[in-house]
């Protein structure tokens, strides 16, 4: 191995001028009970020496398949069909397990997607690093304690000492991702695979993640592979792409010049839907009402409602829904002999939600937003404060009145997976609301099912599936219809889009805009992506640590931030400065 | 740590006194009156009936009886048998026989059942992991008594290779029961330990593992066993107390005198002193084996603190 | 940054590249197709139950002993309770393929006619023990709180307790007077925690699903969401366990009988044929080998289809 060592800086010489990876026609499969699935078809790619590559794709497109191809990590049923794999001019498609192994870490290393179930829970992070300077003959014993700290440190975590003895759960999703990133890097490869390294993260954290990777991988001349679905971000950091779509590469070439030129419709549709690249809020095909005419909202909105009750002072105001200084706070079961704490995860949040707008509520995970929205939907009762709908307190409402509000406001949640009763087929999951309220009979029922399935541009056929026969997009559709079913006036959405395909997300927020326009509802949007705020919302709320640190006006927020915060969430947007071609 | 334990003893006291009341009541509904039983064929002298009864609380109500009981039992006297011998002679005569039994089982079922469990979850899939799968499921089908009585004759009487009883309770003797006793729990282990190391084998951290070079075995007894053995642990130290527990069947078959034995006799005799007794340390038993694999638990995993 | 010197494009394996786009042809995004006609979780695990051969195999035994249970003429012509010495443990013969046992009885006749007992115990234990269990675990895992606390130290206590010795002190109780009723009632009585425990868990692990909550932010009730969606979607992990466990009762009643304390001797009944047929290990295995291989191939079957139902409803065991 130490003579390998030497070796590689010969290669690193000589290879200047050829690729340190070359994937030529590719095929990968899947062996199912229904046979052989491609998952990557005809795949080229190259990769120079310290040059970054991404692959951008939505998820099934097969760009993961293709990364652990090529370091032979494949599930059981993986097999590679056709093509080859050249790495420093080696085929390792013909290398023997050992070989591999001994390929992998050293020359080739991996970071991996989900910080979380990435490390093994029972070893502490030192030790799982450790191992990896030991298996590639780097360090051993005090020696290797002592890189691990350093290594530690590289990553950017502080406290390295105390880290490498603290085990994976005692870490937050950032210093996983840290810690993944200082393995990753632990032998020197030339080649680091990263697949989605900070998708699970907060916008911030992956922007100071990627930052700091970008920063040591140019330093050590290490060369990157970059998984991602974000083309923004892949943008942002690679020089060469490749888009990947239903295990075929699209379109590859210089990252800028697919951003400002791309030329297969897939990548056209992808460049023109990513809501990084997007600067504008949508406008739906009806005409939207102007809220910023207080006239104009108020007779839009008896238009609009003439079937509902208008409440009687919607003349005089327009607010539909309003939230006044609510707190929350959860009681903490303190240690042995301490008394419990209590832990505000909502503190003095007040706002007003305007007839026929989108009010968006942003912030990142632990910023209280989804407790707001569970406050507001009447799941979850303020410690103090209290949310007014069209001017009444909800929290007194019993049975009969709270039937009534339930009408009114209605949620979208975020994981279309665990939206819908399996049990339950479209037909009865659009029906329960109608049922539990005793609306129309049957065949009344069976009408507005029809309808709602129409409205959200789904086929009537659907009535007889199953919320598995569904991809995610489709059941988020469903969920819009039963939300719908109601004819609800405030629609709280739950990071309603956040787990979609970008192409997907792009959709549901056209048809929920749509859908906004048509019936003047009004729009609470829990999300943790600013850039799909922008797309959506009249209004943003920023929240941070239970508090509110910025409202105002979508425009105002993005053309003039006032909070330090604010702005660092605006920077940290993948993809957000790259000028783009025409290509509308 | 000590927070929870402490939590845990205190959660055991009504669990422990509902099984006793339970125990109690059942025993105490026992048909025929063993006082009466006493004098076999002689008549009945009532007066000295009357006395018997005094002597053991038969005369009071049945709360009152179980209270007693209760307070005998925390002073460590677990009263005395009808024909006069102090229950604890014969708890402390059983209970060592027993619990050697109990011990040879869970060794075979942790040494046996974990071997096979890890070798067919490797294989998964294969002709000899389907074999293992369907061998465990048909072990768990046949009676403990079936197999205990056919080991018995197979080995025991025609080959001859072990003793046909085990009266003398040495380990020799005790190996072919221990056997019989581990059966069905050993399917179980081995299933366990077979799903759970075929779970672990698809983990996304054993993936990683891999990408940083590790060798295919240091993978695997690092990253896939360790894991992989925390649920068979679990299960191992929750079944020490169903093995002294289920004894009955293998005992008497192969005439232990242990715990199931006298046990048995016991009931048999409507000596609901002696019973409610030795179910009462059986309970006490199996629930410290529970406490005790919960802070086990623990100690395997990191990410369990007990606060 | 590396070389700049040399101009990207010109770099081999990194010139623009599109793909024909007659080789990669635009789908629609996120298409409904229209192939299939509605199934349902349970309809996708039946289907890919009917591929499984444990599945098949196991039931079409399960079949075969129901037609026993419920026709056991149809299967033999001997009377099961006509024993006479005079036949004791004589050959196989015309219309008694398998011979007599010691007491003189047709042993097929009494294999053929102990699946009932056998069958009945077993089925109708599960059955109460999935009502006591159900209940109970659903009630404690839904509500939570105190009530869960309550119901959770009673599960231990019945834990606690070995199954068979309760079974045996109660069963003492009536020792002379025992019905198949009396089983049931006590195996009922004392297995229920473990359908308990797991329904529970089921229950906890279903409750907080989006789904619930949206039905609770339309307004149904917390009984309604209870019954409409948490139980059934709770109820895959309770019909496996109780599949196996049916199997298990015929067991626990087989041992009981072989303890002296199972069904009366005027009922049929494979665990009392083998016990009395131990001791004719040596001379006449045959009189222990059918009534056990009947016992063993019934518990079987049954923890078999609860196996294969099990790796069906498990969406983890499927992708793998």
């Amino acid at each position: 191995m130490t003579g390998d060592a030497n070796q590689t800086v010969d290669e690193a010489a000589t290879a200047e001028t050829g690729p340190l990876l070359q994937i030529s026609d590719l095929e990968v499969g899947f062996k199912t009970q229904n046979g052989m699935v491609s998952a990557v078809r005809g795949a080229n790619l190259s990769v120079y020496p310290g040059q970054t590559v991404a692959i951008v794709g939505e998820s099934g497109s097969g760009k993961s398949t293709l990364a652990h191809t090529i370091v032979n990590l494949l599930p059981d049923n993986g097999r590679i069909r056709r093509g080859s794999i050249r790495f420093r001019d080696q085929e390792v498609t013909q290398f023997s397990k050992r070989r591999m192994a001994a390929l992998r870490g050293s020359s080739i290393g991996l970071v991996p997607q989900d910080p979380m179930s990435n490390l093994n829970p029972l070893w502490r992070v030192g030790f799982q690093i450790k191992e990896t300077l030991k298996a590639n003959n780097i360090a051993t014993g005090k020696a290797a304690d002592k890189r691990v700290r350093e290594l530690l440190a590289e990553a950017g975590l502080p406290n390295a000492e105390e880290r490498a003895r603290q085990f994976p759960h005692e870490f937050s999703g950032g210093m996983l991702q840290r810690s993944l990133i200082a393995m990753g890097l632990a032998a020197r490869p030339d080649l680091l695979i990263a697949d989605e390294p900070t998708s699970a993260l907060d916008v911030t954290v992956q922007h100071q993640i990627l930052n700091h990777l970008d920063g040591l991988t140019s330093e050590l001349n290490v060369a990157v592979l970059l998984i991602t679905h974000d083309l923004g971000l892949a943008a942002e950091r690679a020089e060469h792409l490749a888009v990947m779509y239903k295990g075929r590469i699209v379109e590859s070439g210089p990252a800028l010049d697919i951003l400002q030129d791309p030329q297969h419709p897939y990548t056209q549709r992808l460049v023109h839907s990513a809501p990084s690249l997007a600067s504008r809020r949508l406008e739906s095909e009806h005409q939207h009402i102007q809220v910023s005419d207080p006239s104009a909202a108020a007779t839009e909105t008896t238009d609009g409602a003439t079937s509902r009750d208008a409440a009687p002072g919607a003349t005089s105001t327009d607010t539909v829904l309003e939230a006044e200084h609510l707190v929350k706070s959860f009681p903490i079961r303190g240690d042995f002999g301490q008394k419990s704490t209590d832990f505000k995860a909502v503190d003095d949040v007040s706002f007003s939600l305007q007839r026929g707008t989108t009010m968006a509520l942003v912030g990142e995970s632990g910023s209280g937003k989804s407790t707001v929205a569970q406050i507001t939907l009447r799941l979850l009762r303020p410690t103090s404060g209290r949310v007014l709908f069209d001017g009444e307190d909800i929290s007194p409402l019993a049975s009969k009145e709270l039937l009534r509000l339930r009408r009114k406001v209605q949620p979208i949640f975020q994981n279309p997976y665990g939206t819908l009763d399996p049990m339950y087929s479209i037909y009865r999951t659009i029906e329960e609301p109608l049922r539990t309220h005793g609306i129309g009979n049957q065949k009344q029922r069976r009408q507005k099912i029809k309808d709602l399935l129409e409205k959200v541009a789904m086929p009537a056929s659907t009535v007889n599936r199953y919320p598995n026969e569904l991809s995610g997009g489709q059941r988020q559709r469903i969920a819009i219809a039963r939300a719908l079913a109601l004819d609800p006036e405030v629609v709280v959405c739950d990071e309603a889009v956040s787990a979609l395909d970008v192409l997907v997300q792009d959709q549901i927020l056209n048809l929920l805009n749509d859908l906004q326009g048509e019936f003047g509802l009004s729009y609470l949007f829990i999300s943790h992506d600013l850039a799909v705020v922008r797309q959506i919302a009249d209004d943003v709320l920023v929240m941070r640590h239970g508090q509110l640190v910025e409202a105002a006006s979508t425009d105002e927020v993005f053309g003039n931030p006032q909070q330090q915060y604010t702005r660092d969430l605006l920077e940290s947007i993948p993809g957000g400065h790259i000028p783009l071609g025409n290509t509308a | 740590m000590l927070r929870y334990t402490s939590r845990r003893i205190l959660q055991m006291i009504p669990v422990l006194l509902g099984t006793t009341l339970l125990i109690y009541a059942m025993v105490f509904a026992m048909p025929g009156d063993p006082v009466t039983a006493l004098f076999g064929d002689k008549p009945v002298n009532e007066n000295v009936a009357d006395q018997i009864r005094a002597e053991y609380n038969l005369d009071e109500p049945f709360i009152v009886q179980y209270l007693l009981f209760l307070k005998g039992i925390f002073v460590g006297d677990f009263g005395i048998t009808f024909s006069g011998r102090p229950v604890i002679d014969i708890i402390a005569r059983v209970f060592p026989t027993t619990i050697k039994l109990a011990f040879m089982a869970l060794i075979i079922e942790m040494v046996l059942g974990v071997a096979v469990g890890v070798m067919a979850g490797i294989r998964k899939g294969k002709l000899f992991d389907s074999t293992v799968l369907m061998l465990s499921l048909v072990v768990i089908a046949i009676p403990t008594f079936v197999l205990g009585f056919v080991g018995q004759f197979v080995f025991g009487i025609e080959l001859g290779w072990f003793p046909a009883t085990a009266r003398d309770a040495s380990i020799g003797s005790l190996l072919m029961p221990a056997v019989v006793l581990a059966g069905v729990s050993l399917a179980y282990v081995i299933r366990l330990t077979r799903t759970s190391i075929v779970e672990n084998l698809s983990a996304d951290h054993v993936r990683t593992a891999k990408a940083k070079g590790l060798s295919g075995s240091r993978v695997t007894t690092v990253h896939v066993l360790r894991n992989s053995l925390i649920p068979v642990v679990t299960f191992l130290g929750a079944d020490l107390g169903t093995l002294m527990g289920g004894a009955i069947v293998t005992e008497y078959i192969f005439a232990v005198d242990g715990v199931g034995s006298a046990l048995y006799d016991a009931i048999l005799r409507s000596e609901g002193t002696t019973v409610v007794s030795i179910v009462t340390l059986l309970v006490v038993v199996y629930i410290f084996a529970n406490l005790l694999v919960d802070l086990l638990y623990a100690v395997l995993d990191p990410r369990i603190r007990y606060a | 940054m590396p070389d700049t010197s040399i101009p990207r494009a010109t770099r081999a394996g990194q010139q623009r590249y599109v793909a024909p786009l007659d080789e990669t042809p635009l789908q629609g995004v996120d298409a409904v197709s229209n192939e299939s006609d509605g199934s349902s979780l349970w309809k996708d695990a039946f289907r890919s139950l009917i591929r499984q051969p444990l599945f098949i195999i196991s039931g079409l035994l399960i079949l075969l002993i129901l037609v026993v249970v419920a026709f056991p003429w149809l299967f033999t012509s001997a009377d099961p309770t006509y024993c006479t010495l005079d036949n004791s443990l004589a050959e196989p013969r015309a219309g008694h393929p398998l011979g007599f046992n010691q007491q003189g009885c047709d042993i097929y006749a009494r294999v053929i006619y102990g699946a009932q007992a056998s069958v009945m115990v077993g089925a109708f234990t599960t059955l109460g023990v999935v009502i006591i269990g159900g209940i109970i675990g659903a009630v404690a895992g839904f509500y939570g709180g105190w009530i869960d606390a309550l119901l959770s130290r009673i599960m231990d206590i019945f834990f606690a307790l070995p199954f068979v010795l309760a079974a045996i002190v109660v069963l003492q109780l009536v020792r002379d007077s025992i019905t198949v009723w009396h089983i049931i009632g006590v195996l009922a009585a004392f297995g229920w925690t473990q359908i308990a425990r797991i329904t529970r868990g089921a229950v906890i692990s279903t409750k907080n699903s989006d789904f619930v909550t949206a039905s609770t932010a339309v307004g149904a009730s917390p009984l309604k969401n209870l019954v409409r969606h948490v139980l059934p979607n709770a109820i895959a992990p309770v019909i496996v366990t109780a599949t196996v466990s049916l199997g298990i009762y015929i067991v626990a009643e087989a041992t009981l009988s072989y303890l002296g304390l199972g069904l009366p001797s005027t009922i049929v009944s494979w665990g009392a044929d083998i016990a009395s047929a131990q001791t004719l290990i040596r001379t006449n295995p045959e009189a222990l080998f059918f009534p056990a291989a009947a016992l063993a191939v019934t518990v079987l079957s049954f923890i078999m289809m609860g196996d294969a139902v099990r790796d069906a409803l498990d969406p983890k065991a499927r992708t793998r």
